[in-house]
């Protein structure tokens, strides 16, 4: 008995399995994805930000594990609700607030909104409108990733309503038979705009569809960045070994309707109460506070600067042109003379 | 040096040249590498360039041209095949979602240098889901570049300069073309993208054409010269961007158009064509622009039904006589 309890104490004490780094970080990226998001919402009921708007409010922790668990050089092709992402990522606040703005400051220059950020210097590859459309093409970019031989992999996000689209199973038959670097995420926040996802398949449990490829394939729970962190490392190990492709499953939760128009009246408030309840900003709080990872200071003083850090954003983002019309014109062909029919 | 060789070998050696010059060209498809190709385009490439390059696909459209997009977003020139491009409409999510709005969705900073190629068109009695002509399909779509070829000689001077494009393009090409034969040099060559070519010149009349619809319109060129009449005949090569320069110079000296061409009349090719010139050559017709298209129907399978539905000289005939107003 006391040789357990002595063996759990000098495993805690000798190394945590999070170092006080990623927890800080952790914190700091799932706070400044919530107040980006609650600054997206503010604006958009001033009609300062326009078309669509999905916020990523409630599904934080995939983000913090994704941006922890992963290198840089590795790629990310996800959907349209991508504020987060691309936020971990490390575009900036300035230029996604901007982007939503429709600023020529933004992170596409006012060409993309809420749906598409993009950037290669983050490799980013972005934001997809069409749901499921990204699967197959994160497919190509992991084949382009093995075609060169690097070690790096693509990350293939996508929600549970895709899930139930057919390009994800070309998509995953081609990537196991050629064993391509790629880790398709599945972020099942529950509901495909108003439609639950047992009201969609027989087979509620998504993570299982991988299994018909032989692709190894699990459930994680996406409420928490240790858990998404853990997971996340161990199918990248997987696949940088040459393994081929892993699917995760993160089981997850948007507090907000699918978009800024959708009341949520498809489901209950206990529902979302007991997810508010595990919300992954409190407990990482929480546990960094109790268990003495870092100060209460030191967590003040994240807040602080999260909070100018959107506020400034906002006012980036107000301050700044839209683009000119003229540039329409631009960014359709790469050729700089194609002949557009102006008339 | 020039040789005689066959529309299909005019295309695998563009593919093929391009891919010993650019080790991020690769060919993709259903049976193109150890079958070697549906219609054997793609013969002997798996030999020389091995399965990394020449990449057999299972059959599923819209994912392969998917992971065609994704590889041409980062970094590699794919040539994805389709065997017709009656199955891409699987795919045209892939070609009209993503390939033509990659460069637009980020601002210039991920570009998709990717050729979709495969047969267009009608190819005898194939019935109503064999047989459709996509030409003004794609051509719709601003961020796409659209060829379609009917001469050896065009084809592969045109497939090297698609896959060096920075732009997606849709390569449109016949099953009742690849055995066609031309003369075709041995050193290196481009056709630009864009560009129209005068295949026949003529005083009377202006036919324009593309595909194997150039060969109903040279067909009916000869005949009506025997007649005394004296067509002009401009194969375009490339639908978008549409050369409407070099068919307004054509009806500036002719003053009659007649477009022959196998899309459905409805806002076809033909429509696109007859817009432009009556709108920058039009104190120069003489007649009201005609043109000559497949029936605005699908087309069944027996030959009866082929017959009637497909344009053919005589039909071209017929429209060159209303335009010159001389009886049938």
């Amino acid at each position: 008995m006391s040789t357990v309890t002595a063996k759990k104490r000098s495993t805690k004490k000798s190394t945590p399995e999070f170092s006080k780094d990623t927890y800080l970080n952790w914190y700091e990226v799932m706070l400044r994805i919530r107040k980006f998001e609650e600054a997206s919402l503010k604006a958009y009921s001033q009609q300062k930000i326009r078309g669509f708007l999905h916020v990523y409010i409630g599904q934080e922790a995939i983000a913090a594990g994704l941006v922890s668990a992963l290198r840089k050089e590795d790629k990310i092709a996800t959907a349209y609700r991508q504020h987060g992402i691309a936020l971990s990522r490390g575009i900036s606040s300035d230029k996604c607030m901007a982007e939503l703005f429709g600023k020529v400051t933004g992170v596409v220059k006012g060409k993309g909104g809420s749906m598409h950020f993009s950037s290669k210097e983050h490799n980013y590859i972005g934001g997809n409108g069409i749901v499921g459309a990204q699967i197959p093409i994160g497919t190509g970019v992991a084949l382009a990733e093995q075609y060169k031989g690097t070690d790096n992999l693509c990350v293939t996000m996508f929600g549970d309503g895709a899930a139930r689209q057919g390009a994800l199973h070309e998509a995953f038959n081609m990537a196991m038979t050629w064993k391509l670097p790629v880790l398709y995420i599945c972020e099942n926040n529950k509901y495909a705009m108003g439609t639950s996802v047992e009201r969609t398949s027989n087979v509620e449990d998504i993570h299982k569809l991988g299994l018909g490829y032989d692709m190894p394939s699990e459930a994680v729970d996406g409420m928490s960045p240790e858990s998404v962190h853990r997971a996340l490392a161990k199918a990248a190990e997987h696949i940088r070994a040459g393994k081929g492709p892993y699917f995760l499953e993160i089981k997850t939760y948007r507090y907000r309707g699918h978009s800024v128009s959708d009341p949520g009246t498809y489901r209950t408030k206990d529902e979302l109460n007991d997810y508010k309840d595990r919300d992954p900003i409190k407990e990482t709080e929480e546990k960094i506070i109790s268990e003495g990872i870092a100060t209460q200071k030191e967590i003040d003083n994240i807040k602080e600067a999260i909070k100018a850090e959107i506020a400034a954003a906002v006012i980036f983002a107000e301050n700044s042109d839209y683009p000119l019309g003229s540039e329409l014109y631009d960014h359709n062909y790469v050729q700089k003379d194609y002949p557009f029919i102006m008339d | 040096m020039s040789r005689i060789i066959t529309l299909r070998d005019a295309l695998r050696e563009a593919m093929s040249e391009e891919m010993r010059r650019d080790e991020t060209v690769f060919l993709m498809g259903e049976e193109v590498a150890e079958y070697n190709g549906a219609y054997k385009v793609s013969k002997g490439m798996l030999d020389e360039f091995g399965p990394k390059r020449v990449i057999d696909t299972p059959i599923a459209e819209l994912g392969f041209a998917g992971i065609g997009v994704g590889a041409a977003i980062n970094g590699l020139r794919p040539i994805v095949e389709f065997m017709t491009w009656n199955f891409a409409v699987l795919a045209f999510d892939q070609i009209v979602n993503n390939a033509a709005k990659t460069l637009a969705q980020s601002a210039g900073e991920y570009k998709c240098p990717i050729v979709f190629r495969g047969p267009s068109g009608s190819a005898g009695q194939l019935a109503q889901q064999h047989s459709q002509t996509f030409e003004s399909w794609m051509a719709n779509v601003p961020g796409l570049k659209v060829i379609s070829i009917i001469d050896p000689y065009d084809s592969k001077g045109l497939m090297k300069s698609a896959i060096r494009d920075d732009d997606p393009v849709c390569f449109m090409e016949s099953e009742i073309s690849y055995g066609i034969k031309g003369e075709v040099p041995e050193e290196e060559y481009l056709v630009p993208i864009g560009k129209a070519k005068v295949k026949r010149e003529g005083t009377d009349v202006t036919l324009v054409s593309y595909n194997k619809m150039m060969l109903v319109a040279m067909s009916a060129a000869e005949e009506l010269a025997k007649e005394g009449i004296s067509a002009e005949v401009i194969d375009l090569r490339t639908i978008r961007p549409l050369d409407h320069e070099t068919i307004v110079e054509s009806v500036k000296k002719t003053n009659r158009l007649v477009v022959v061409d196998e899309c459905w009349p409805f806002a076809g090719v033909s429509a696109e064509i007859a817009y432009e010139i009556q709108k920058y050559a039009f104190d120069y017709l003489d007649a009201p622009v005609t043109r000559v298209n497949s029936a605005d129907t699908s087309l069944h399978y027996a030959p009866t039904f082929v017959e009637e539905f497909l344009p053919n000289p005589t039909k071209v005939i017929k429209a060159v006589k209303e335009v010159l107003y001389v009886g049938a």
